[in-house]
């Protein structure tokens, strides 16, 4: 052997890095961690200075929870956010079934202008919002909508337009479980003597369930964060919680607003931490 | 999929409430948008329609179509920014080991989540002439000033004499910064999942044969992740061109974009037919955008995995 | 076929190891060396190291430990762009947005190669891999097979120093496949060009390569030419995977003969075979290597046994006899040699079953 080593010497590396190995590179992990700094740290100070004891909210001047005091005893504020509430529960629950319903239709039947009807289905969703709006407010004045019905029906317009815009949204994430269902299961039941509805109710809706919870909650977080729709569905006795915050910060950056605001991140983070669970299951993202 | 004929009650079962709900609660409304347009206004709330094209032919006006050019530039602004921030995010992501990857996509998708309005404020809290970034700003000015003392040049108010705060609230800067804020997310998603789709041998052969990095990515990774890369800018230029919540509330007098336009004639000047007409306008170049990534994303079966 | 001395190898790869992070280990300790000229094939079950340790030949991954010289030069962190290697891609990876011509010159032009030259040398390529008027088609207008040809010609217009095939023939159909693996050799030996393949398909290593490394859970097990990998395989594990073979369990002591074992193993007694392993070892018998008879054999020195034919499969042009002896199963091939057979076996029938003891071998792990 014309080649002799050294027994002494061992090359060892440590995870050396491939040529693929991009995430490795400094200048992309920080061109990551500028990018989640820049989407976070705003979010991040509003929470944290909702607990500063301080009006002037811009130096540290130690814990408090008086602006959650305050915020909870503002009534309006807490009307606003029963209101929201109150509309995101029940557009999630029109939502779910609307969506489940027409993602079984685009899913499982052939008819006469599909497409178009699928096209349709997919335009509340690319549509600017603010020409929802301003068309819903334009419908809701045409027919007389009342606007003095006592509650909860006095949230009605709103619910409305929320549900024509968030049911094709669970839509989608319906239709995307649906797609993964192996029709044999349903020949085979059929097969075994089952009836149509049979098959739909011991079949294909357990297998969609992953995907109804997933648009549920979808749903229910884009009824809750609505601002521009609602902005122009509302009257002047139905504020929403966005609505509400909406005129709080056209006047001033107040902790009482940060404060209100954290239960809102709070609320939408439990929601999708849950969405996410329920999701992982069959490793599919609820957007996009 | 089966015919609706072989399965007509199970079909109209499905078929008849969604319908019912998406044509009298969506279309019935856009379609009394699209009508008002073509209309005039009677007194202070009547509207007559007439079928005149008059209100589309005010939104020629040069006040407007500045409004609209603006718009567009806005976007367009914000297209570009998000693109050169989300590629190397897109890329960092993909190529990250999957357990990173997962928590990486879930921290670029959360704000998705938050209250844009929330967000938005988030951002006027730090902005604001008395908010974080002027904070740490006048820090450092400070620690420079001192230093200049120390070295014998503090008598000369290099810096000038006291510390003016920037004032990056209610300008075009400070919509700029918001629809990047806001809209960044939509630019990473669809380049991750373009890059996500691309077949690594490809990069890998084009290694093999001698390409460098560089090489590769202008030669192999931006041709074929090009439906993706047109997808997003897409899908962050259509929200972008509508917003109304991020220049209405950064924004300065001069900020104003077509939404902030449209929302003035229905809430305070009470123009509905030319609300209308603005509206409709916005809603064609949005199908143009649409229609555009259609198009494109039909070429992506090319770019997909090799056979 | 090639001796280890004459010149120094186009490859050496010396104590490499590769961990994945999570502790993963796809190649322990892998010393192995490729001549030039050779068509040397790494051969093993999926998940056995042999695409790592290809893709270290070509710079995709980077050993934690040892070293890879390609042709004298320290090649184990050079960046793939600058190693005078090439690689055939399993999924071919035929860039789809550019045609054939396009495709393989791109190496070429990469290099800045003059325009006049890459025309030429394109245009040489394709004409060699039989692509020649092909070269203005883009790569979704081609099948299979040419998609793999372009691939080849892409990387061997480059003219490197060794060419890499990953699992090259495994999206080919199976008459393809065959038609391939010639071309293959046939390529082989116009450009001269070291090729180094990485199959779990045994055929198709024994039929192409000159000497093939058979590697199990990252390791290699045994580097031989196709015929000893075959007559003279070093372990059970190889000679299990490498064709078809009966095991019998056995023990085996030393005896008189150099590299000769006396073996005891049932049903058949005891006798002198090939091996080195003493203690527990595996007689192992090629089945075409045992004869099947209805009458007892005259040979008397061979080992034999009485049993039961349970099973027969048909292949055509060989069958292989199942038979029962004393709970023992032995398989035995028969060679279907005349259109009809004077003496068939069916299930049921009694035989006399025997081998030359020379044809068997004292197996370890």
């Amino acid at each position: 052997m014309s080649w002799i080593k050294n027994p002494f010497k061992r090359d060892t590396r440590k995870n050396p890095a491939g040529p693929l190995d991009y995430y490795r590179k400094l200048w992309l992990r920080l061109a990551v961690i500028g990018t989640l700094f820049f989407l976070y740290a705003p979010i991040v100070n509003l929470i944290a200075f909702s607990f500063n004891d301080s009006r002037r909210n811009i130096v540290w001047r130690g814990f408090t929870l008086k602006y959650y005091e305050k915020a909870w005893a503002n009534d309006s504020l807490m009307v606003a956010f029963g209101n929201s509430l109150t509309i995101a529960l029940i557009t999630t629950v029109f939502a779910v079934i609307l969506g489940a319903l027409s993602a079984y239709v685009m899913w499982r039947f052939k008819f006469p202008f599909r497409a178009v009807y699928e096209g349709g289905m997919a335009l509340p969703i690319v549509i600017p919002e603010i020409c929802m709006g301003v068309a819903m407010m334009v419908f809701f004045a045409r027919v007389g909508w009342p606007t003095d019905l006592p509650y909860p029906l006095n949230l009605s317009a709103i619910t409305i337009a929320h549900i024509a815009f968030s049911f094709p949204f669970a839509a989608i994430v319906i239709r995307a479980r649906l797609e993964t269902f192996n029709t044999e299961l349903s020949e085979s039941a059929q097969d075994l003597g089952a009836s149509e509805l049979q098959v739909f109710r011991n079949i294909i809706i357990p297998h969609m369930k992953p995907g109804l919870i997933a648009g549920a909650l979808l749903s229910f977080t884009l009824s809750l964060d609505d601002f521009v729709i609602t902005f122009f569905t509302s009257g002047p006795n139905t504020l929403t919680f966005p609505v509400k915050i909406y005129s709080m910060v056209r006047f001033s950056v107040t902790p009482e607003v940060n404060a209100a605001s954290t239960v809102l991140i709070g609320l939408t983070l439990i929601l999708t931490a849950l969405a996410l669970k329920l999701q992982n299951r069959d490793k599919e993202l609820p957007i996009v | 999929m089966d015919s609706w004929r072989q399965h007509r009650s199970a079909f109209w079962a499905a078929f008849t409430a969604p319908t019912f709900w998406l044509v009298v609660f969506f279309l019935i409304p856009l379609s009394l948008l699209w009508l008002f347009s073509f209309g005039e206004k009677e007194g202070i709330t009547g509207i007559n329609i007439t079928w005149t094209l008059k209100q589309y032919a005010r939104a020629l006006d040069p006040l407007y179509l500045g409004i609209f050019a603006k718009s567009l530039w806005m976007a367009f602004l914000t297209t570009l920014i998000c693109l050169i921030i989300a590629f190397p995010v897109a890329i960092a992501i993909v190529f990250a080991p999957p357990k990173a990857r997962l928590w990486l996509l879930l921290l670029i998708i959360l704000p998705f989540w938050t209250n844009l309005l929330i967000r938005t404020y988030a951002l006027i809290a730090v902005l604001r002439t008395r908010g974080q970034v002027n904070f740490g700003l006048e820090w450092m000015w400070e620690h420079a000033n001192s230093f200049l003392t120390l070295v014998g040049l503090g008598s000369y108010n290099l810096l000038g004499a006291d510390f003016e705060p920037l004032g990056m609230l209610y300008n075009n800067s400070a919509v700029l910064i918001g629809l990047v804020y806001v809209h960044l997310p939509f630019m990473v998603l669809p380049l991750y999942a373009a890059l996500d789709r691309l077949d690594r041998s490809y990069m890998e052969a084009s290694f093999d044969l001698g390409a460098g990095h560089i090489r590769t990515f202008r030669s192999i990774i931006i041709p074929l992740a090009l439906p993706g890369i047109a997808s997003g800018i897409v899908i962050t230029f259509i929200p972008a061109m509508g917003s109304y919540l991020t220049p209405d509330l950064l924004g300065g007098t001069d900020s104003q974009m077509i939404a902030n336009v449209i929302e003035r004639q229905f809430k305070s000047a009470n123009d509905w037919p030319f609300g209308a007409a603005l509206s409709f306008i916005l809603m064609y170049v949005t199908f143009f955008g649409l229609a555009l990534r259609a198009v494109l994303s039909k070429r992506e079966k090319m770019g997909g995995k090799a056979a | 076929m090639t001796s280890s001395t004459q010149s120094d190898p186009i490859i050496k790869i010396d104590q490499v190891s590769k961990t994945y992070p999570g502790d993963v280990q796809a190649v322990k300790n892998v010393s192995l060396e490729v001549h030039q000229g050779e068509f040397f094939a790494l051969l093993g079950p999926s998940g056995c190291g042999k695409t790592t340790l290809l893709r270290m030949l070509a710079g995709f991954e980077i050993p934690n430990e040892g070293t890879i010289m390609i042709d004298g030069e320290d090649m184990t962190d050079v960046q793939p762009n600058a190693r005078c290697v090439n690689m055939v891609f399993q999924s071919y990876a035929v860039f789809p947005h550019m045609t054939v011509a396009e495709n393989v010159g791109y190496g070429l032009k990469v290099d800045r190669v003059k325009k006049k030259e890459i025309q030429e040398r394109v245009a040489e390529a394709l004409e060699l891999v039989r692509l020649g008027d092909l070269g203005a088609r883009m790569p979704d207008e081609l099948s299979g097979g040419q998609r793999q040809r372009v691939a080849l010609a892409r990387a061997l217009v480059k003219r490197p120093k060794v060419l890499l095939l990953d699992e090259p023939l495994s999206a080919l159909d199976a008459k393809l496949r065959e038609a391939m693996q010639m071309e293959l050799v046939r390529l082989q030996k116009t450009v001269g060009i070291t090729f180094i393949i990485v199959t779990h398909d045994q055929s198709e290593a024994l039929s192409m390569a000159n000497r093939i490394a058979v590697m199990e859970g990252g390791t290699v097990r045994q580097i031989a030419t196709p015929e000893e990998l075959y007559e003279d395989p070093n372990s059970r594990f190889v000679a299990d995977f490498i064709g078809q073979i009966n095991l019998f369990d056995g023990t085996a002591v030393a005896s008189q003969t150099e590299e000769k074992v006396c073996a005891t193993v049932e049903p058949f007694g005891t006798m002198e075979i090939w091996g080195e392993t003493l203690g527990p070892v595996s007689l192992a018998i090629r089945p075409e290597k045992i004869n099947i008879d209805i009458e007892k054999p005259t040979t008397s020195e061979h080992p034999m046994a009485q049993g039961t034919v349970t099973d027969i499969a048909y292949y055509g042009g060989y069958s292989n006899v199942f038979v029962d002896v004393a709970g023992t199963r032995i398989m035995a091939e028969v060679s279907n040699d005349t259109r009809i057979r004077s003496s068939t076996f069916e299930r049921g029938t009694k035989v006399w079953i025997s081998f030359n003891a020379e044809d068997a071998l004292a197996l370890g792990d």
